[in-house]
């Protein structure tokens, strides 16, 4: 089992324990990765609402209707002794590239917690709130670490998951660029980078009249505020008349590729990913909603396994196809599981409700191994029965795969001193970061 | 403003400023058409001849008086968070009577949008949110932010609403005030200490030495928390029996004075008594500095809520003053506003008159701020009379917002919208005023310039509709461009490159007109406070 004492000897072994690493100030931004990163970039397919483990990647076929509803069936996949769910017969066939976590838990049945607690690998409620993992992303691998593309260093494709503020402590800085429009359109139609009807000459014609008539900036040209919004404005010309935001445009793609992923926004948005990261874009979200289904849990099912099963599906296949998969980690999962047990009655009419207590995410890429169960559940998917995992754990298993120096702190507006690694905070309850199936 | 210009003049003044802003001359000479006009830089008090006091004696000039219509436009923003009307403009600067500047501070402070707009700000420092990290829940935010605007409404003295706040028990849905101790992170004594030391004193008791961290905790050791058969209500109450960590008896208040604690008495009670005293050196204090940090941009004390030690204020007699007018108005903090806003040093010029680093630190200038995300979504509402949607994630019936609802009456934290978001709207996580972060990102840019959003809202514009096909001279639909988004007239000069625009774009008046309306809402001028 992993513990405390092992987390402490792989920072022995990755030789930052000694003196030098722990003189360094607090606040130490950007720091240099110490060896070379296994990943470079994140594809987070965040569940919102939290999605089933046990219609997913955690199948229960002897639990009986009770549990399975008429999802009772397990199929096997191309990795050995490893079965989920009959709604994902594509990602069965993937199984080699992804490692499923079965013993997620927390405990916490609320969103907004278990949101912030899923997504920032940390506890709630000590007087902080820490940023997201694309936010610490953002600090480490965007502008500040040398990063020198003009798409934001951490999109979310395409609306904001909302429940906290993802940034948290570190500011609207490191906040996530969010998309708006819809992949699956004809034009996919990013806010603020693509304006449909003005042409280039226009926008150009408009920016001369917009500079022309800016008086209160002319009548203070030395104005550090006035400066920085200028430093903005460039950003963001750069982005909408130059090529960089030719990248959101799907229609490059062969329509064979945009079949295969599935002509639905989750489909698309997740070929969007795949442009995004190949263009070196550390930390893409797809926010993928509708997965709290306390009512008619199971029609919902049937209408969104399927379009999830082929848009994952073939995201691992391209991006191992196209070399990325060994450097992009893919993290699926929500802020929690949901309820093993069905609640037939109304009002939910078969639905599942919150819950926390052992749920699954996967994994894949950048350096997590494929093929491997970490963890897992009673026969009924409700108890973790071996191998726990909290969300620090996997937290810190991606921080260092991304390379993060390991004695790095986060710079905090009130100075206070605050690890990089959320399992380096005190008085957690750990299962250990994720060695088993780290390369 | 002296409209009686001729337009030659006019031109010729804007050839000056900016003949003397490039090349980097001092401002001090005569004034930035059409910001500002030439006075004689009177002190109109007390509190500026602090200010001018301490400029002189760091080699300062306060830069000049901002124009009528600077300040019509600054003083909305300000007080009401809201962007004038055309008619309120046109009405003030045809108004000739002297005084007009005064008692338009008045008018204002008495609108309906001043506990709008303040409950706002008030609502961030007292982090009122329904969920996460603040879990008020949403029927208790509601009544609590109803409660804090009831207050600005009936201009409650700062004592009382202090008092009010620190000692009330009761149901969080029935006694509203009670969920100032729910809207801590945790509800630890130490917890609850910190988030009053900050809201009370400006004091970040993080720092503090362990003692006195635990004698200020022991104050509200006693605050019990109970459920009812009510869904989500809390009780708040004293609670005498209630055993925790801190230990009792002996205390000592923040300034090292000695108390005993009697296990009969709330020890809130013996708290508040020792904080609202006059001679209290943390809260008339605090309490100044904060609405001098809000309209001014900057605290005396700065950061506004770091009151200690080794970060002195920039100008002490300056806040010393301020904390004696609070307490001599019986803490009727609309006198603070007041004194404030009417004077000469509210009302300079954004535009400084002197290069000295410290220029905006010592109040040489009005500093220039983005608006803040809500004024300017609601700015952005008024001038094409459309409305946003506002939405939580907290599925419950009390969340229901109506369409027409303005962004400054949102009473819940965690009722929002992804503008507010990007905007810098503060997530109510800390308490802390600088939570607001107006600084400017790429993606805000973007979305003012070129999104759909934004676009949407001029495009589908009724009110503009009106507005570009009346029937009128392309002069006259230019000045009412300008005089509804930037709440003053053009000059020739903007007169003529917008005409200039229409013509040489070929695009057309209707679409000609609507990028007019599209770059000046990008404009600074627009965008900021100035």
């Amino acid at each position: 089992m992993h513990d405390m004492t092992i987390s402490r000897r792989d920072l022995l072994r990755s030789g930052l324990c000694g003196a030098a690493g722990l003189m360094l100030p607090g606040g130490l931004r950007a720091a240099p990765a110490v060896s070379a990163p296994r990943a470079k970039a994140v594809i987070q397919i965040w569940m919102w609402g939290g999605p089933t483990h046990i219609d997913t990647f955690d199948p229960k076929p002897d639990a009986g209707y009770d549990y399975c509803g008429p999802l009772d069936k397990a199929i096997g996949t191309n990795a050995d002794g490893i079965q989920i769910g009959q709604s994902l017969p594509l990602l069965a066939k993937q199984a080699d590239k992804y490692s499923i976590l079965r013993g997620m838990t927390h405990g916490v049945n609320a969103h907004e917690t278990a949101s912030y607690m899923v997504q920032t690998g940390r506890k709630a409620g000590d007087g902080d709130v820490y940023p997201s993992a694309g936010a610490v992303t953002s600090l480490l691998k965007g502008y500040d670490a040398g990063y020198k593309g003009l798409i934001p260093p951490y999109i979310v494709l395409t609306a904001p998951q909302g429940r906290f503020s993802e940034s948290g402590f570190l500011g609207s800085r490191y906040r996530p660029f969010s998309t708006g429009g819809d992949p699956k359109a004809e034009r996919f139609a990013v806010e603020g980078v693509v304006a449909e009807g003005i042409s280039d000459d226009r926008q150009r014609g408009r920016r001369e009249l917009l500079h022309k008539l800016d008086a209160l900036g002319q009548a203070m040209p030395d104005s550090s505020e006035f400066k920085a919004l200028d430093a903005c404005e460039k950003q963001a010309y750069d982005l909408i008349l130059g090529d960089a935001g030719k990248i959101f445009d799907l229609t490059a793609e062969k329509d064979a590729v945009r079949d295969c992923y599935g002509r639905n926004t989750f489909g698309q948005s997740c070929l969007m990913a795949r442009r995004l990261v190949e263009k070196g874009v550390p930390y893409v979200t797809i926010n993928y909603k509708g997965w709290d289904t306390h009512k008619q849990h199971f029609q919902t099912m049937r209408q969104k396994l399927p379009e999830m099963d082929q848009g994952m599906s073939t995201l691992l296949q391209d991006l191992s196809d196209r070399g990325l998969l060994d450097s992009t980690i893919v993290w699926w999962g929500g802020e929690f599981g949901r309820r093993p047990k069905v609640q037939w009655d109304p009002p939910w009419n078969g639905g599942r409700g919150h819950y926390g207590n052992a749920f699954s995410s996967v994994v894949a890429g950048g350096g997590f191994k494929g093929g491997i169960v970490v963890g897992a559940t009673d026969a009924k998917g409700e108890e973790v029965i071996d191998r726990p995992i909290h969300p620090w754990d996997l937290v810190a298993s991606m921080y260092e795969l991304l390379g993060f120096d390991p004695s790095a702190m986060l710079p905090h507006p009130q100075g206070k001193k605050i690890h990089v690694y959320p399992d380096m905070a005190a008085g957690l309850k750990k299962g250990g970061r994720l060695k088993e199936i780290m390369s | 403003m002296k409209e009686l210009l001729t337009v030659k003049r006019l031109e010729c003044y804007l050839l000056i400023v900016v003949a003397a802003a490039m090349s980097g001359w001092g401002l001090a000479g005569s004034p930035v058409v059409p910001f500002e006009i030439a006075d004689k830089a009177q002190p109109r008090h007390q509190g500026d001849r602090l200010v001018f006091k301490r400029l002189s004696k760091l080699g300062m000039t306060p830069a000049a008086l901002c124009s009528d219509a600077v300040f019509h436009r600054r003083l909305y923003l300000d007080v009401i968070g809201t962007l004038p009307t055309t008619a309120e403009t046109k009405a003030f600067l045809a108004d000739k009577s002297s005084g007009k500047r005064s008692k338009l501070v008045d008018r204002l402070m008495a609108r309906e949008e001043f506990a709008d707009y303040w409950a706002l700000k008030w609502c961030d420092l007292l982090r009122v949110k329904a969920e996460f990290p603040i879990n008020l829940w949403p029927n208790a935010a509601q009544a609590y932010h109803r409660w804090v605007r009831t207050c600005l409404v009936e201009n409650v003295p700062y004592d009382k609403f202090a008092r009010d706040l620190l000692t009330a028990s009761g149901s969080n849905f029935r006694v509203p005030q009670v969920n100032f101790y729910r809207s801590m992170q945790s509800k630890t004594p130490e917890a609850i200490a910190k988030g009053v030391a900050l809201g009370f004193m400006g004091a970040r008791t993080d720092e503090w030495p362990e003692k006195k961290k635990h004698d200020l905790a022991a104050f509200f050791s006693k605050v019990g928390f109970k459920g009812t058969s009510e869904w989500k209500e809390e009780v708040v109450y004293f609670d005498q029996w209630k055993t925790n960590a801190v230990k009792l008896m002996v205390s000592t208040f923040p300034d090292g004075t000695p108390v005993r604690l009697k296990p009969a008495e709330d020890p809130r009670v013996t708290f508040t008594d020792w904080l609202v005293r006059p001679e209290n050196p943390w809260f008339a204090a605090n309490a100044v500095n904060r609405v001098w940090f809000w309209l001014m941009g900057r605290g005396i004390v700065h950061e506004p809520d770091d009151f200690r030690s080794d970060n002195p204020p920039q100008n002490e007699e300056l806040l010393r003053w301020l904390a004696k007018e609070l307490v001599s108005a019986d803490y009727d903090l609309k006198h603070i506003y007041r004194l404030i806003l009417n004077s000469r040093t509210y009302q300079q010029s954004a535009i400084p008159a002197t290069d000295h680093p410290e220029r905006t630190a010592s109040f040489a200038h009005y500093p220039v701020r983005r608006l803040d995300a809500e004024v300017l979504i609601d700015a952005l509402c008024q001038i094409t009379g459309t409305t946003e949607e506002y939405t939580s994630a907290i599925p419950e019936p009390f969340t229901f917002i109506p369409e027409d609802q303005r962004s400054i009456e949102l009473m819940d934290g965690s009722i929002s919208s992804p503008f507010l978001d990007m905007f810098g709207r503060p997530a109510r996580d800390t308490g802390l005023l600088l939570e607001r972060n107006n600084r400017p990102t790429a993606a805000q840019r973007l979305h003012l310039l070129n999104s759909s959003h934004i676009r949407k809202k001029f495009e589908t514009s009724g009110k503009m509709k009106k507005l570009l096909k009346s029937k009128v001279k392309p002069q006259q639909l230019i000045a009412r461009i300008y005089m509804e988004i930037l709440s003053r007239p053009p000059t020739k000069a903007e007169i003529e490159a917008a005409m200039t625009y229409e013509k040489s774009s070929k695009l057309g008046r209707w679409r000609a007109s609507m990028d007019l309306a599209w770059a000046l809402i990008n404009t600074k001028e627009f965008m900021y406070r100035h």
